[in-house]
């Protein structure tokens, strides 16, 4: 393979981790406090508010069930509001950031969920106050959980950030297409294929050894 | 009112406010008034009268059992105790201030003067024992160099000064108790509530920690309410205790009185756990309804009160010239009082048995003819 293509995968490779990086970020920063909120809103939780769970528990639902070629098309006019653009990776960010942050509030949600909650009367108990829960109890118990969450979410956005390049989104997913696909350079296919395959290994590994580290329910030494 | 004035009659003349905190807080540190408990009926289940007409009052300084069944409203009544429930009707005053009208910021800061513990501990996983034990400090805003001090302090008292950075899946439920026990302590409470505290450890640990939470009742002075189901943990560490069924208190008092005089069926069913309350299968089995040829009749007789059983079978023998047999006999301690049931065998003529019950009735023991064996 010649150093120009090379260079090519090189550079999507980095357009790609540039998408993924930041939406998953972004996607965390809105997803997390979303996630938490779901999993403590329900009636007779600690933040009760049954009718704006039920609300955003739907908006949650509808956007989770658009397919992710019809999200990035649907919103363009929003992303050119905040990006400026259409095109290109940073425009690529918006429409992921919205799929990814109620895919992550769904599974921070269900990691929340799966902390004791006796723990939550425990606090309680000795006076703490919601807000006290969430960070003293709640989300250190649920990091192990969370930290997979976090992991699936990155997984699933590579595969999603090969979509956006059918649209100029740029990264991996546009190199192999144009190349791979249009130009019939099935060598080139391949290395995207592999590569992509590295990284989704890659942070998988890396997702459970923190998960791992962090877990002190059951030690085997 | 009047009726609490007359208690400082013939008292020496106290300031009025003293006198009337006196009249009206005789020494309680817990006081259900008038409390009712009813939990609505909610998407098809039926609504729950948890508690009703709970009127008792938690002495300070005492330990306290609170016994009942499951499902008899004892961990609703703990509950209302710290403020994790709200009465429906009624008013819970502890140490003086009305827990149940506190909310919010105000009850919060309350809670920190009521320690709790649980039957599962409910320790953070993710964090050591110290770390745990910190918590509650973390959470009312200690500084980190008097939470330090603290900590350390509180793992000397409960016995586990070594388990200072294990986390909790590396300790055994014993130990995690005690870290629980500390963590309940930390901010210095006036009331230690437990509820279940024994209930998932082996009769061994079990003795333990009631030890451990008597040494802290006595060198600390802290009021602990027990809540439990097991008549065991009654009897070893309280004073006083409150009987609870099917959301009523049934009785209260001292445990000696309650158990050498239990009136309600549920407080005699829970004092035969520890004494008893069937014969032996072999005896059991030969047991007939008419008296056989140079057969023996057998009496059951109640033992109550403090040495009440030490000389009965030897006053009986000496004073009616009786041979009497001890067919089967258990007599256990409850609050310092004898309490249990001696089988007696009554040999002989016709009217012994007669004569053995008279006599029996005369010193004010209860006893009951069961039959006869060959």
């Amino acid at each position: 393979m010649s150093p120009e293509l090379i260079n090519l995968i090189i550079q999507a490779t980095g357009e790609s981790l540039y998408m993924v990086g930041i939406a998953a970020l972004l996607g965390t920063a809105f997803g997390l406090p979303l996630g938490v909120f779901l999993a403590t809103s329900r009636k007779g939780e600690l933040f009760a508010a049954p009718f704006v769970n039920r609300v955003l528990g739907a908006i949650v639902n509808a956007t989770r069930s658009t397919p992710f070629i019809i999200l990035v098309v649907a919103i363009i006019p929003f992303t050119r509001l905040v990006a400026g653009t259409s095109i290109g990776s940073t425009a690529a960010i918006v429409p992921l950031t919205i799929a990814s942050a109620p895919f992550i509030a769904r599974l921070v949600e269900a990691a929340i969920r799966e902390v004791d909650g006796g723990l939550i009367e425990t606090a309680s108990s000795f006076g703490a106050s919601p807000m006290q829960i969430v960070l003293k109890v709640l989300i250190p118990e649920a990091l192990p959980g969370l930290l997979l969450a976090l992991t699936l979410a990155v997984v699933s956005l590579l595969g999603y950030s090969a979509m956006v390049g059918a649209v100029g989104g740029g990264g991996l997913g546009d190199l192999g297409i144009r190349y791979g696909y249009q130009r019939f350079m099935p060598e080139m296919m391949l290395a995207v294929v592999v590569v992509l395959i590295a990284l989704v290994q890659l942070v998988q590994s890396a997702g459970d050894y923190l998960a791992r580290r962090v877990n002190r329910r059951l030690r085997h030494r | 009112m009047n009726a609490h004035q007359s208690l400082v009659v013939g008292q020496p003349i106290a300031p009025p406010e003293a006198m009337s905190r006196a009249a009206t807080e005789p020494d309680a540190m817990v006081r259900f008034e008038g409390i009712s408990k009813i939990y609505p009926a909610y998407r098809g289940k039926p609504g729950v009268n948890a508690l009703q007409n709970i009127d008792f009052a938690i002495p300070r300084g005492s330990i306290t059992g609170v016994i009942g069944r499951s499902g008899a409203g004892k961990s609703s009544l703990v509950r209302l105790i710290n403020g994790l429930e709200k009465p429906t009707t009624g008013r819970v005053i502890v140490d003086n201030s009305d827990i149940s009208a506190l909310a919010g910021r105000e009850l919060r800061l309350a809670q920190r003067s009521i320690g709790m513990i649980f039957q599962h501990f409910n320790l953070l996983s993710s964090r050591t024992a110290a770390d745990n034990i910190a918590l509650p400090l973390e959470i009312a805003g200690w500084t980190r160099a008097d939470i330090k001090a603290r900590v350390a302090e509180l793992l000397a008292l409960v016995g586990i000064a070594d388990k200072h950075d294990r986390y909790p899946s590396e300790l055994s439920g014993g130990q995690k108790q005690r870290v629980g026990i500390a963590r309940a302590l930390a901010t210095r409470p006036s009331v230690l509530l437990s509820d279940e505290a024994t209930s998932a450890l082996d009769p061994q640990t079990t003795r333990a920690i009631l030890d451990l939470l008597a040494n802290i009742n006595r060198e600390l002075g802290v009021t602990i309410v027990l809540i439990t189901h097991e008549m065991s943990v009654v009897r070893q560490l309280a004073k006083d205790v409150v009987v609870l069924d099917a959301g009523r208190v049934v009785e209260s008092g001292h445990v000696a009185d309650i158990f050498t005089h239990p009136k309600h069926p549920i407080t005699q069913s829970f004092l035969a756990e520890v004494i008893g309350d069937s014969l032996p299968v072999s005896l059991a089995s030969r047991i007939v309804a008419e008296p056989p040829a140079g057969g023996q009749a057998v009496i059951r007789v109640q033992v109550r009160g403090a040495g009440a059983g030490d000389t009965v079978v030897a006053r009986l023998a000496r004073e009616l010239g009786l041979d009497v047999a001890l067919l089967s006999a258990r007599i256990d301690e409850i609050g310092g009082q004898h309490v249990g049931s001696l089988v007696l065998g009554i040999p002989g003529r016709e009217d012994a048995q007669g004569r053995v019950l008279a006599w029996l009735s005369q010193y004010q023991f209860s006893a009951e003819h069961l039959g006869y064996v060959a």
